[in-house]
């Protein structure tokens, strides 16, 4: 089997990476440890407005 | 607000800065005096055209201002010039204080952006009218036009990511995801959608490279995915900065937004084909429109359920502050026509739908219920600040615009409704013989008090967007006008009543 047609079988499987990848996504949302970053993040618009140039 | 500095070494992320950030505002404000003017411009095209439905006499008997030439040009002022100048403005303004960072190009590519965009409207704007189109929807310019708005947004593109790679703040803030998806895709879909041979070197005229069902799948991939990034993707990018800034707390659930924006961009960009049901398009590739388009249902609800339960805790202030009201009751619209969208993508709902007012009057609960309600509250909050005042002319005359537009809105859209399922159910009706039982013609005149009620409508609109002018004219002058305030709690106004 070469390289061509081991990419043109894996292409054929699209639909999967793609949902894989979301997978992946939605669990780095939802991980517990990552509350806190998400939470500081939520703030960044009502930090400090700085300065105008 | 503009004033305030950061304390000398402040904690950034993970970083510690000890400088000023100092903001470019001047080619803002140019953005906002743009939006502002084309909006007008816009709903004066789009309520002169209803008009024209409802008394023909109005299209003069000329071809310069007939129907056909004047309906792109109502379309593209209010997507593309007062949609465009409000994304500029809020997306410029909000990138450099979300990442803590004056904009990458500086003044002097952010005013280029801005001269080579608007000449960009004047100029797509005058070739409708003198005739020049492809005649493809929201993608009328021609060859040499797409040519010149292609550059000038690719600078956009360098100066946002340039300003979001060079960013102080470790974390890219979610209306900075979205601004992004809307740039990039975008260009994808405009190049993809504009892939023509013209006919001469120095004429206008070109043909599309691909031709039949193939075109018409380009276009609407093109078509529904101008709405679902451009309206949808950069106008969210607006509400995840300007509600929790206005409402002065936190997203609700800053997850929740991730979740948004991942499902919105894996799902939107497969919608296309719902436009297209019941032609030659291959039937398995309307059925995946269709599903898809149902699907987006779950994004689009997460997103709405997350800008409004933003205000959770502070719900009063929808009561004291008509700037909120606008952003909020946009993300109520926004989940209204996307729950309507669905249900139109449908092929059996889409039978009775598709080519009649309905259709309209969706596109209208979305374009003016939600992208133009948030692009006002947008520039509410913007205009007192980028002008350096400390608060607006008048905020009753806010609540005024409101319930101007919304009555205008309301009036739109009940019209389109009982019009387009009157117009779908009078051309699928047949006699005991077999054959249809009313012409062409019959629908419209059943159509035209329906075409007076729109018509009302828009001026509505219109007469709210014009208190806006003024409200934001005295505004920038710096003049306040004497008026009942909004009491801020519903304690002291017990207090005061007593």
């Amino acid at each position: 089997m070469d390289l061509d047609s081991i990419t043109v079988m894996l292409r054929s499987f699209w639909t999967v990476w793609l949902m894989l990848l979301l997978t992946g996504i939605l669990v780095y949302a939802m991980w517990p440890g990552n509350r806190r970053t998400f939470d500081d993040a939520a703030q960044i618009p009502l930090k400090d407005d700085g300065q105008e140039l | 607000m503009t004033s305030a500095t950061l304390t000398s070494g402040a904690t950034l992320g993970s970083q510690r800065v000890s400088e000023d950030v100092r903001y470019h505002e001047d080619a803002i404000r140019l953005f906002v005096i743009a939006a502002v003017f084309w909006g007008v411009v816009g709903f004066l095209a789009g309520t002169f055209i209803a008009l024209q439905l409802a008394f023909p006499a109005l299209n003069l008997g000329l071809e310069w201002t007939s129907f056909g030439r004047l309906r792109p040009v109502h379309t593209s002022a209010v997507i593309f010039a007062f949609g465009g100048n409000v994304l500029f403005a809020t997306s410029l303004y909000s990138v450099q204080r979300t990442c803590r960072q004056h904009l990458f190009g500086g003044e002097g590519l952010a005013k280029f952006i801005f001269w080579n965009y608007n000449v960009f409207i004047v100029l797509a704007a005058l070739s409708y009218v003198l005739g020049y189109t492809q005649g493809k929807e929201y993608a009328e310019p021609e060859w040499i036009l797409d040519l010149y708005l292609t550059v000038t947004w690719v600078l956009y593109a360098v100066q946002f990511i340039g300003t979001v790679m060079t960013r102080r703040e470790s974390h890219i803030y979610v209306a900075n995801w979205f601004f992004m998806a809307f740039i990039l895709t975008v260009a994808i879909l405009h190049i993809g959608n504009n892939v023509n041979v013209p006919v001469s070197l120095f004429g206008m005229k070109s043909y599309t490279f691909v031709s039949g069902v193939q075109s018409a799948m380009v276009q609407w991939w093109y078509g529904h995915n101008a709405v679902g990034f451009f309206l949808t993707a950069g106008f969210l990018g607006i509400m995840y900065y300007f509600v929790p800034k206005r409402a002065e707390r936190p997203v609700y659930s800053y997850r929740l937004s991730i979740v948004h924006f991942w499902t919105l961009i894996f799902l939107y960009i497969w919608a296309g084909p719902h436009h297209l049901h019941y032609t030659s398009l291959p039937d398995w590739a309307q059925t995946l429109g269709m599903t898809f388009s149902v699907m987006l249902w779950m994004p689009s609800w997460g997103g709405m359920i997350n800008g409004i339960m933003t205000l959770s805790g502070a719900w009063d202030k929808l009561r004291t502050d008509p700037v909120l009201r606008f952003l909020v009751t946009s993300v109520a619209f926004y989940g209204m026509s996307t729950f309507e969208g669905p249900l139109m993508s449908v092929k059996p709902v889409n039978a009775l739908s598709h080519y009649t007012d309905w259709t309209v009057g969706h596109v209208h609960s979305g374009a003016l219920g939600w992208v133009a309600f948030v692009s006002f509250g947008a520039i509410y909050f913007l205009v007192p600040v980028l002008w350096k005042r400390s608060q607006l002319y008048s905020m009753r005359l806010v609540s005024y615009h409101f319930w101007t537009a919304t009555i205008g809105i309301v009036l739109y859209i009940t019209a389109m409704w009982v019009s387009g399922i009157m117009q779908g159910l009078m051309w699928r009706a047949y006699d005991n013989l077999g054959f249809l039982q009313y012409s062409f013609v019959e629908t419209v005149a059943a159509m035209h008090p329906f075409y007076v009620i729109r018509a009302m409508g828009g001026v509505l609109f219109l007469t709210g967007a014009l208190i806006m002018v003024y409200n934001l004219w005295r505004t920038a002058k710096g003049d306040v006008r004497i008026e009942k305030p909004y009491v801020t709690t519903p304690h002291k106004a017990t207090v005061g009543a007593a």
